[in-house]
């Protein structure tokens, strides 16, 4: 079977177990949404039974699984217990600012690490090395919160080089920075180390003693090879897109996914909660099967096995 | 014991596990002598003027409140490294629990154990975090589990693995023939074989398992004010950063050296681990 069918056909099963665990705990959480919906608000029983059935929460939790189910492969959520609008519509209008910051990040992680792996990878055990990966293990060891606050500080409020509030290109910067230090920091210590091993085997040494230049040593003959386990780390690390968002989108009032999810969190809000962690577990699926399939055009190696079984 | 030594000198002779070593060690000196180090009370109001920068007197500051900032952040490491601590031995010993019995029992257990985990895989870690969370309720204990629950799936993978490897020795093929229980092989003899490769991972983890705690308790979901929890500090001392920078500063710094530290401690008993094992090899 296609090696892409057969992908395809494990993300389902997982997908659907997936919501069926967030389904399951988050209708098991104490208290009634009731009371949340009315927000304290003393309110008859009759009034009570009437949101009751708007919910739907009248109906015995299976029937509403399956139709939570149902709706679910149609593209309906369900609506907001706060804002009463469809939890979908509330996703779309602030899709675009995430999606802006996980892609600024993500240029940003993969430039500065990929460059640093190279910049160390390439003279092991030398000064810029040490340099470089100390630089890599600040990046994975600053907390993110921190060194948003910290630009924010050092080049919005005291230097003025940057505004910190407004919409465009310039005010990603530093969101971008703050989501992709921990990406750069790790994507650099795994390059330099795959790059290390990849510049000592045998066909380095044999294209070296060819006489090819250096630099095309590096970008040519071992780059390709040395991008496996940078490429994976990637995969397993979009999740920090999502840490990324609540916490920079916190940190630089930015609107968006990760602040919808973190008031939805706040505020009890079953039916956003839910659907955020349904649309975010299915984008990080989506994205790790992307790079599952990046293997192939990296290396030709791994495209001929997953022809041949 | 000739092996152990070699290790010991390689981490010892490394700067950066020696500085990391070194920090860590003020670190847990000042949490426990907390009392003796703090020159104020961290949680009285007006020990001093309100948001007076950093002098002789307040080191580091002091906070809106009057309190003083650098006895908040001795006080605060109580905090920060005991509840990353306790998170990660939370979830390594669920992960290397279950690890160690779907990897030694085998067959259909190992196929759904297995699977549970891929699924658990399925959901990014924080956003695993976020919806236990979500279901118990905001607090700084419920981070703690929260973040610990979500590292399992991670623990258990690599755990079973490594069982499954000690599994096929001779030795335990030969506590089956003597008849060992099942619990008795699982936790007396491949349990102590895959130790070093968790006393790895969970340093690995422990660094992010600060983090994240402190980023729940930064969002307002794990410590609550006056808890003089880093992530909870950053967080009041936010709103005052243009006028009184030194309330978010200081605590960020001490949670980064801190993770730095652990970091580095865990590169180097990971390169360590490496070490024994080409020693076992035979290869140094």
């Amino acid at each position: 079977m296609n090696f892409f069918i057969k992908k395809l056909l494990i993300v389902i099963p997982t997908l659907y177990i997936a919501w069926t665990v967030v389904f399951v705990t988050l209708n098991i959480i104490p208290g009634d949404p009731v009371n949340l919906m009315l927000g304290g608000r003393p309110a008859s029983d009759e009034v009570r039974e009437n949101v009751r059935k708007n919910l739907g929460l009248d109906k015995p939790v299976f029937e509403r699984y399956t139709s939570f189910l149902i709706n679910a492969t149609k593209g309906d959520l369900g609506k907001s217990y706060l804002t009463r609008q469809p939890v979908t519509t509330m996703i779309k209008e602030n899709m675009m600012p995430t999606i802006e910051l996980s892609i600024g990040g993500l240029i940003f992680g993969v430039f500065f690490g990929v460059f640093f792996g190279i910049f160390a990878g390439t003279k092991p055990n030398s000064m810029r090395d040490t340099f470089s990966m100390i630089i890599a293990l600040c990046g994975i060891s600053l907390p993110s919160f921190w060194i948003g606050m910290m630009l924010i500080y050092i080049f919005g409020t005291t230097l003025g080089w940057v505004p910190i509030v407004g919409e465009g290109f310039v005010s990603l910067i530093l969101p971008s920075i703050t989501v992709g230090l921990f990406f750069a920091g790790g994507m650099a210590r795994l390059t330099r180390s795959s790059l290390v091993d990849v510049l000592n085997q045998d066909y380095i040494r044999t294209a070296r003693s060819k006489g090819i230049s250096k630099y095309r040593i590096v970008l040519r003959h071992s780059l390709r090879n040395a991008m496996i386990p940078p490429v994976t780390l990637l995969g397993i690390q979009f999740g920090l897109l999502i840490t990324g968002a609540v916490i920079t989108e916190e940190v630089f009032a930015r609107p968006g996914l990760g602040q919808l999810l973190l008031q939805a969190i706040l505020a009890k809000d079953i039916p956003l909660v839910q659907a955020l962690v349904v649309y975010m577990t299915a984008v990080y699926i989506f994205l790790n099967l992307i790079v599952d399939f990046t293997y192939g055009i990296i290396d030709p190696r791994i495209r001929l096995e997953r022809n041949r079984g | 014991m000739k092996n152990f030594s070699i290790i010991l000198k390689r981490f010892l002779l490394n700067k950066g596990s020696a500085f990391g070593g070194i920090f860590l060690l003020i670190i847990i000196i000042g949490a426990i002598f907390a009392p003796l180090i703090a020159p104020y009370n961290w949680n009285e109001v007006d020990t001093g003027p309100r948001l007076a920068p950093p002098s002789w007197d307040f080191l580091f500051g002091t906070d809106i409140h009057g309190r003083d900032v650098f006895s908040r952040i001795v006080y605060g490491a109580r905090y920060s490294l005991s509840v990353g601590v306790i998170s990660v031995l939370f979830g390594i010993v669920a992960g290397s629990i279950f690890g160690i019995t779907i990897a030694y029992i085998g067959g259909r257990v190992d196929i759904i154990g297995s699977r549970v985990i891929d699924v658990m895989f399925g959901f990014p870690s924080f956003l695993l975090s976020l919806l236990v969370v979500a279901i118990i309720g905001v607090g700084l204990w419920n981070v703690v589990f929260a973040v610990g629950l979500a590292s399992i799936p991670h623990f258990a993978r690599i755990i079973r693995s490594a069982a499954l490897q000690v599994k096929e020795q001779p030795y335990i093929e030969a506590c089956v023939n003597m008849g060992f229980g099942k619990i008795r092989i699982m936790f007396n003899h491949i349990l102590p074989n895959i130790f070093p490769i968790i006393i790895v991972i969970a340093t690995m983890d422990l660094g992010g398992a600060i983090i994240s705690i402190a980023s729940l308790s930064f969002l307002g979901l794990g410590a609550q004010p006056p808890e003089p929890e880093w992530g909870a500090m950053l967080s009041s001392g936010r709103e005052y950063m243009r006028y009184a920078p030194w309330t978010m500063i200081y605590p960020g710094l001490f949670l980064f050296l801190t993770v730095m530290s652990v970091n580095l401690l865990g590169d180097r008993l990971s390169i360590a681990l490496d070490a024994r094992q080409s020693v076992d090899k035979g290869k140094v």
